[in-house]
């Protein structure tokens, strides 16, 4: 029986269960990181999370998703499986890259997940670029693009908009605004500050969301997926979030207040949902109990696969690299 | 055979393979109701329509991504710079999407696409509108990098960049547009990656490509009249590089002249320079001579361009000096 906000027992269970398992994930990949079991760049999206759950959620399975450097949590609420994503962290054969990719360059044809973009605003184009192919093929999906209130500063979101409006192809564009386009503050980065204004400059409607709050994101998200499913045209969704952690594991984070952080804090969007399961008896105390154990043993599964991963052999180096069988 | 001009056999090349897969568009600056800024894709939006055949906004960035984008999801777009000076504006999406997204991807995705646009200077057009960046592309491991020099090796090797399932960077020039030049009545492709012996000789070796190999075409008539025997190789593709008809040729005349239409600093001519004294440095019996623009941006003066662009007198001077008759 589903209650007022469409939830029935088993997709809260599923919900909170995805929330949880990016959060823990990205907290032992932090634990990793100062091994040095994982490597590079680490951009953790813990705070964030009911964002990519939200939207993931309204999502089919053919649609497209895109998303940054910052992305093992949409990677993970689309399906690509945990222990692939570790052993692409730890550099592994295992991994969904075979080792090429690292953190930033999480991607999963299958799944269709497109990464993992490492330069900001990059993947904007490529995003309605593969709109844009939908169309032209007749498929019947839609593309979203996740991306930082950071890469909205780009020459690369104004032409992306212009032209997924200009042509009408089927995007959700969906701004992680958390207010930090790495250490600077939304203030110095923007004259206009409130993202959503931006879509209507070139015809996109758009709309501004607590993205701190999973009930409204999915609210919000149900709302322009189906929006650009039905009409094959762009939307702008500005999800406004916070990260409780440090731009990268590099970030000693001296441009913002500690009390700033805690206010955060308090409205952490995954406590908040279990919360309200638990008000509204959508789940019971045992079953958070039996999920946080499911989870335990799911990390642990992951960080298994990774750590016995094997080493993609030298001779490998040169291999992707171009097409294997040429065409002429 | 008939005879066709330069820009006659790029709109050949695209309009066929267009008519042979509908997953091929034409997307760049004028190319569709202005039949192109120089009526290179001439009477293709007629043919083809406004779907497969469009026109962008001045917005080479947004437009190179959306390319590459298409390309991931099963398109094979052809995407036309107004020149590749403007690819410069673009560049992030060539070589940090297109280049890169088969390799970090581990091969799941390949991104079949080509860049085509003139290079190289076309006259009194300035620093901006006058540079040649093959090397810069050919740098790139991911790209394929051509650069024809007649109707025949543009339409022929066009066709088979558009069939091909990596990027490709495919050069022209402003100045060749009007070129004429025979092509078969069928249908034709051009192998990528494979140079081609413009002319037999035994003195000495020319290596050069796209519209400045001209000035070596010259020059081989000149130093003829002088008993001088000119082998002229003209590489068309320049990644990946045919450097076994570089090396075989260099093995029988045993003297080496590279004319590149770019700066010197880390050319296309450096590369061959180090290969060949990698390859044949026993078979030298001169110094290797590359010719390149003077090292300076494109001035516009009509006497510093003169000065600043290789021509055939320069050939002539290094062939000699390659030979001790200077």
């Amino acid at each position: 029986m589903k209650n007022k906000n469409n939830l029935d027992p088993e997709k809260a269970e599923k919900l909170l269960f995805q929330m949880l398992l990016m959060r823990k994930f990205e907290e032992k990949s932090a634990e990793l990181y100062t091994k040095e079991k994982i490597r590079g760049f680490l951009h953790l999206y813990i705070g964030e999370e009911a964002v990519a759950t939200g939207i993931i959620q309204a999502l089919k399975p053919e649609d497209y998703i895109l998303a940054t450097y910052r992305e093992h949590a949409h990677a993970l609420a689309r399906g690509v499986d945990a222990g692939v994503i570790m052993a692409e962290m730890y550099g592994k054969q295992e991994g969904c890259s075979r080792g090429r990719g690292g953190s930033m360059h999480l991607f999963d044809k299958e799944k269709n997940f497109f990464g993992g973009n490492a330069i900001v605003s990059g993947h904007l184009p490529l995003a309605t670029g593969m709109a844009l192919a939908s169309k032209k093929l007749k498929r019947d999906n839609i593309t979203v693009c996740f991306f930082g209130e950071g890469a909205a500063a780009e020459g690369e979101f104004h032409e992306a908009l212009n032209l997924a409006s200009l042509w009408k192809v089927p995007v959700l564009f969906v701004c992680e605004n958390n207010l930090y386009a790495m250490g600077t503050a939304l203030r110095y980065t923007h004259a206009v500050q409130e993202i959503e204004k931006k879509g209507p400059a070139y015809g996109i409607e758009s709309k501004a969301v607590d993205g701190m709050d999973l009930l409204k994101l999915m609210e919000a998200a149900n709302k322009a997926v189906e929006q650009v499913r039905s009409s094959g045209e762009p939307y702008l969704l500005v999800c406004n979030t916070y990260r409780f952690r440090a731009h990268s594991m590099f970030d000693a984070e001296l441009y913002r207040d500690k009390t700033e952080v805690e206010k955060w804090k308090k409205r952490d969007p995954i406590p908040k949902f279990r919360k309200y399961l638990l008000k509204e008896n959508l789940i019971s105390e045992a079953k958070v109990q039996e999920l946080e154990k499911r989870l335990n043993t799911e990390i642990q599964k992951a960080v298994d696969l990774a750590e016995a991963g094997t080493w993609e052999a030298k001779e490998e180096l040169t291999r992707f690299v171009y097409s294997e069988n040429p065409v002429s | 055979m008939k005879t066709i001009q330069f820009r006659e056999a790029v709109a050949e090349a695209m309009s066929e393979e267009m008519r042979r897969d509908e997953s091929i568009y034409l997307m760049g600056e004028e190319v569709a109701e202005y039949n192109g800024a120089y009526k290179a894709s001439k009477g293709m939006l007629d043919e083809f329509g406004p779907d497969r055949v469009i026109d962008t906004p001045i917005a080479e960035l947004g437009f190179a991504g959306i390319g590459v984008g298409s390309a991931m999801n099963g398109n094979r777009p052809i995407v036309e710079f107004m020149t590749f000076n403007f690819s410069l504006v673009g560049i992030d999406q060539i070589i940090n999407n297109a280049a890169k997204m088969r390799q970090m991807s581990r091969g799941q995705f390949n991104i079949p696409i080509v860049f085509r646009g003139p290079t190289g200077s076309a006259g009194q057009l300035g620093a901006t509108h006058s540079q040649a960046f093959e090397s810069w592309y050919a740098n790139t491991p991911g790209l394929k990098v051509i650069v024809p020099s007649n109707p025949y090796d543009a339409k022929g090797l066009l066709k088979s960049a558009i069939r091909d399932d990596d990027p490709v960077i495919f050069m022209e020039s402003e100045q060749m547009y009007g070129d004429k030049g025979e092509v078969p009545e069928e249908e034709y492709t051009i192998e990528i990656g494979k140079a081609d012996i413009k002319r037999e000789g035994k003195d000495v070796t020319i290596v050069s490509f796209g519209k400045i190999i001209k000035e070596a075409y010259k020059a081989a008539d000149e130093l003829e009249k002088e008993d001088i025997s000119c082998e002229i190789i003209d590489l068309r593709t320049v990644r990946p590089m045919d450097h076994d008809a570089i090396i075989e040729s260099v093995k029988k005349t045993n003297r080496l002249v590279i004319l590149e239409e770019s700066w010197p600093f880390g050319s296309v001519a450096t590369e061959i320079t180090y290969q060949v004294q990698e390859k044949a440095f026993d078979y030298l019996d001169a110094s290797i001579v590359k010719i390149n623009t003077a090292d300076t941006p494109a001035p516009y003066s009509p006497v510093l361009l003169k000065e600043w662009l290789p021509n055939s007198g320069d050939v002539v001077k290094a062939v000699k000096k390659v030979m001790y008759k200077d």
